[in-house]
């Protein structure tokens, strides 16, 4: 006992040495080890097969919209009219709640005007969770309440959408999130 | 004829680690399954040995293989699509081929547009739609590899009451099973004179079984012994008429032989590979392992006689 | 030889908690504990046991966070495990092979318990103790067995039910109650995954017991001479067997470590990649290599004792086999603690290890034969081990002489502990 505290009260020698080797060898090991342990809980890999969808739109008409599963949420395409195009291009920026765009697919600060928040004007993609408090929004089933501006509307708390996505009336605070999707036909989307 | 459960349990004893191991792998040494069979053709696998892998267009060929031999009547239950684009399966992909979409990641297997092409390929079952009926589609990397039949009640039907197994788990449900099936695959032969065969049987002496009851009855004694100078055939029957002749898969690669030989060995390839997909990484983490505790075990060593430099004990 | 505290709190804030909650105290002393200066490697296991248990328990979080026991989905999800979560597969053949190498250190902790008389006066509470972890142990062991549901996991668990319906009257209620139906389904399985999770917290519990125990008592050592001079005979265990544990540690990994990543299905059964059919039993049925000595006891009994049925007989044995290691300090009825000084109980000794290696072969036989033969022959030689020999041999042996201390015993000669080596590698 007696030389070990000895050994610890003098500088470090050649012979501490291969003890602080020992323990820092050591605790590599068990961070080596807690990686597996811990990567476990990310996503497996069923879960990532499905991080991309592709959706054949070629069925929907025009005035129709369709709710799929993306990532476990639901994510709403509508293929809007010629009134329904022309009524959100012309709505100027200074009259939204929210006037970022909100899509993966442009740049952070890009405006909220309608061209930021598609990729064909025919096709309205958002993700189906209010910005509010995570509900999903009613408007993409025929006969469902589309809310005062015509696209959809959150029953949880009256937050109103526009045909673009946008805030429009209500609490929630940004816009409908446009998820990451691209074109990959004329009529296909890959969401993701 | 050998006797086949002691050279087994011969091998099962060969051992990784000398003396602790061999108490446990002695221990752990599996009885040989069924009658006597003949020992297995041993043949030498890539992927075997700490350092094997798989050989991709052997995985290639062999899901060819399956795919157009063994799939009518064999499932691959616990196989996607998606599984044949992962790292180390047979169609991965480091980098899209031309005419992809921008963007695409062909790494990751639901992108991969081998794996998309061949999985449009198949029809699966989905539903219910919005009137509450079941409907075909094409399927879709992150899908099923969808099996022949709906359940193992039909599969028996359609088989003379036979269930063809999963061949997912195969290789690892059987003992020895890389050589197991090889063996049985190249090892259909004519049935023995002794033997009286039914019309949906077949013989093969590297399948587990008791061809006793089979013999005939000149060849027996009043106990259900063989005579004297008769021996028990080795093997048994099975429902499975030999699935693979010479020439049957048409392989792109004109250097590769079609034989039933060539056939085998693929189909074993993509099979075991299906068993154990990730055995190649879990192989190399293995190495790296044993590297690591090689390391620690020597610097614990030098540390312990240290301190012990100065202890009489 | 309670050991007195060193502990001398140096700052305030240790003095404030040592008055509320002496924690530093405890693990001071406990690293400080003295601890025999010629303890040999076969004294590692109980470190490497230790490390054991923790595996287990962490790797068996994790894997529970993937699983499903449900008959529908066990076995898928197990398949789940091993291909799509994230290093699942090494994770899920870690703490399957994990449970063979802890059975693997535990038998060698016990016979060196065994060879040493670890197990005699004063020790006879971490003797029992041990004995209680090993049957907890084998308890976890089949329980986490059955969760896979494969055909070995689904027979095992009927087979092992089937013990109890030896018991006249008791037996069948007590198998239903078990099984939680007629036969092994969803009940069972969901009931074992409760008590799989549950046991192995027991384990660690017992397991503090256990080292509280041998805490109060002392260490044994290999010359079985108690500590007679805490400056001469002893080291503190930090840091002289925390580092040679830790070597040990490190070998035994490497061991561990080829299993998992070389040979992972090598202990296991092919049978269990096959979905549990409760209409079909595959043709022979083996459990795991360390039950499989307690298996050839138990078709070792083909004959009917009396009003004894054979199968009565079988369950008796083989559950007998382990009660009379609770009552083996009463049975040795030696004077002289360790082996080493009573060279006629070591030729016992070293056939009886040889019997119970010879019972693990046994088990994987099938029961006909020569083998029935010899599994009868072992299992008298086990029970007369400890019902007949050890008494004896404390009467008749004449044993060496003692050194008189184990400073003493360090100077003169470290040959014994060579010879033990060479007996154990049987």
């Amino acid at each position: 006992m007696g030389a070990t505290k000895d050994m610890h009260e003098a500088e470090p020698t050649r012979r501490d040495f291969i003890h602080i080797l020992a323990g820092t060898t050591a605790v590599v090991g068990a961070a080596g080890v807690a990686v597996p342990l811990i990567h476990q809980m990310n996503p497996d890999a069923s879960v990532l097969a499905l991080s991309t969808k592709e959706v054949d739109l070629s069925a929907l008409e025009v005035g129709q919209a369709i709710k799929v599963m993306w990532q476990g949420k639901p994510v709403f395409i509508r293929r809007r009219t010629a009134e329904e195009i022309k009524s959100v291009e012309e709505t100027p920026v200074s009259a939204l709640k929210d006037g970022k765009a909100r899509n993966a697919n442009v740049a952070a600060n890009d405006d909220a005007e309608d061209k930021n928040r598609v990729i064909k004007p025919d096709y309205i993609v958002v993700v189906g969770v209010c910005t509010h408090l995570g509900c999903v929004p009613l408007g993409t089933s025929q006969g469902e309440v589309r809310g005062d501006f015509g696209g959809w509307f959150c029953p949880c708390h009256g937050s109103h959408y526009d045909n673009a996505g946008r805030i429009r009336k209500g609490p929630a605070p940004e816009n409908l999130q446009v998820p990451k999707y691209q074109f990959v036909a004329d009529t296909t989307i890959r969401i993701g | 004829m050998r006797e086949q459960a002691t050279m087994k349990s011969k091998t099962s004893l060969r051992t990784l680690i000398a003396v602790p191991a061999a108490i446990a792998m002695a221990t752990g040494a599996a009885v040989a399954a069924g009658g006597k069979t003949l020992e297995y053709k041993h043949n030498h696998w890539h992927f075997s040995g700490p350092f094997g892998a798989y050989d991709e267009e052997a995985l290639q060929r062999g899901f060819q293989v399956y795919r157009t031999v063994c799939a009518s009547c064999h499932a691959v239950e616990q196989l996607s699509f998606r599984n044949l684009g992962d790292v180390g399966g047979p169609f991965h992909l480091a980098e899209c081929p031309a005419g992809v979409a921008e963007g695409t990641d062909c790494t990751k297997p639901s992108d991969n547009p081998v794996v998309k092409a061949i999985a449009a390929e198949y029809e699966v079952t989905d539903g219910p739609d919005d009137s509450g009926d079941m409907f075909k589609r094409k399927g879709l990397p992150s899908d099923r590899i969808p099996g022949p039949y709906a359940n193992e009640q039909q599969a028996r039907a359609a088989n003379g009451g036979a269930y063809p197994p999963n061949l997912a788990l195969i290789m690892k449900a059987r003992h020895h099973g890389p050589d197991y099936v090889y063996s049985l695959l190249t090892g259909y032969e004519a049935a023995p004179e002794t033997v009286v065969m039914g019309p949906t049987q077949h013989y093969n002496p590297y399948f587990a079984g008791d061809m006793t009851t089979l013999m005939k009855p000149e060849f027996l004694n009043e106990e259900g012994h063989p005579i004297e100078g008769v021996e028990v055939p080795p093997g048994g029957v099975l429902a499975m008429a030999p699935p693979l002749s010479d020439g049957v898969v048409d392989y792109a690669d004109e250097l590769v032989p079609e034989t039933v030989d060539q056939y085998a060995k693929d189909v074993v390839e993509f099979l075991t590979w299906a068993s154990e997909p990730k055995m190649e990484q879990r192989k190399s983490l293995g190495v790296v392992t044993m590297g690591y505790l090689l390391i620690l075990t020597l610097i614990l060593f030098f540390s312990y006689r240290t301190i012990w430099s100065k202890v009489e004990h | 030889m309670s050991h007195s505290s060193t502990y001398r709190p140096g700052t305030a804030i240790e003095r404030w908690l040592d008055k509320r909650l002496p924690i530093i105290r405890f693990s001071d002393d406990f690293m400080n504990f003295p601890t025999p200066k010629n303890l040999n490697y076969w004294w590692t296991f109980g470190a490497i046991l230790a490390v054991c248990l923790v595996i287990q328990i962490i790797t068996g979080v994790v894997l529970a966070m993937h699983y499903t026991p449900h008959e529908d989905y066990a076995f898928s999800s197990i398949e789940h495990i091993m291909r799509d979560v994230n290093y699942g597969d090494i994770i899920r053949y870690t703490h399957a092979n994990g449970a063979a190498i802890f059975f693997l250190a535990v038998y060698i902790h016990m016979f060196r318990g065994l060879y040493y008389g670890s197990y005699k006066e004063p020790r006879e509470m971490v003797w029992i103790l041990g004995v209680v972890i090993f049957l907890l142990m084998m308890a976890t062991a089949f329980m986490g067995y059955v969760l896979p549901w494969g055909q070995m996991s689904f027979w095992a668990a009927t087979v092992i039910t089937n013990f109890f319906t030896a018991f006249p009257i008791i037996g069948e209620p007590i198998k239903t109650l078990l099984l939680g139906g007629p036969a092994v389904d969803n009940a069972t399985l969901n009931r074992f995954y409760s008590l799989h999770y549950l046991l192995p917290f027991a384990i660690f519990g017992v397991v503090a017991l256990h080292i509280w125990a041998f805490h109060t008592s002392g260490n044994n050592n290999p010359t079985g001479v108690e500590v007679k001079d805490v400056k001469k005979d002893t080291v503190p265990f930090h840091p002289y067997y925390t580092v040679k544990d830790g070597f040990a540690i490190a070998v035994f990994m490497l061991l561990f470590a080829a299993f998992v990543f070389f040979n992972p299905n090598g202990m296991g059964h092919p049978d269990n990649y096959i979905p549990a059919n409760p209409l079909v039993t595959p043709p022979h049925i083996v459990p795991e290599w360390y039950f499989l000595p307690f298996y050839a006891i138990l078709r070792a009994i083909t004959f009917d004792i009396g009003p004894i049925s054979s199968k009565l007989g079988g369950v008796i044995a083989m559950f007998g086999s382990i009660m009379v290691l609770f009552v083996l300090p009463w049975l040795d009825t030696s004077k002289v603690r360790s082996m080493r000084y009573r060279p006629v109980a070591q030729l016992w000794f070293v056939l009886f290890v040889i019997a119970c290696c010879g019972l693990g072969y046994l088990g994987g036989q099938p029961a006909e034969g020569v083998f029935v033969v010899w599994a009868q022959i072992a299992t008298a030689y086990y029970f007369l081990f400890f019902l007949v020999i050890l008494p004896l041999l404390g009467v008749f042996e004449k044993t060496k002489p003692l050194p008189k201390s184990i400073a003493d015993s360090v100077l003169t000669n470290t040959k014994a502990s060579g010879g033990m080596v060479a007996q154990a590698a049987e």
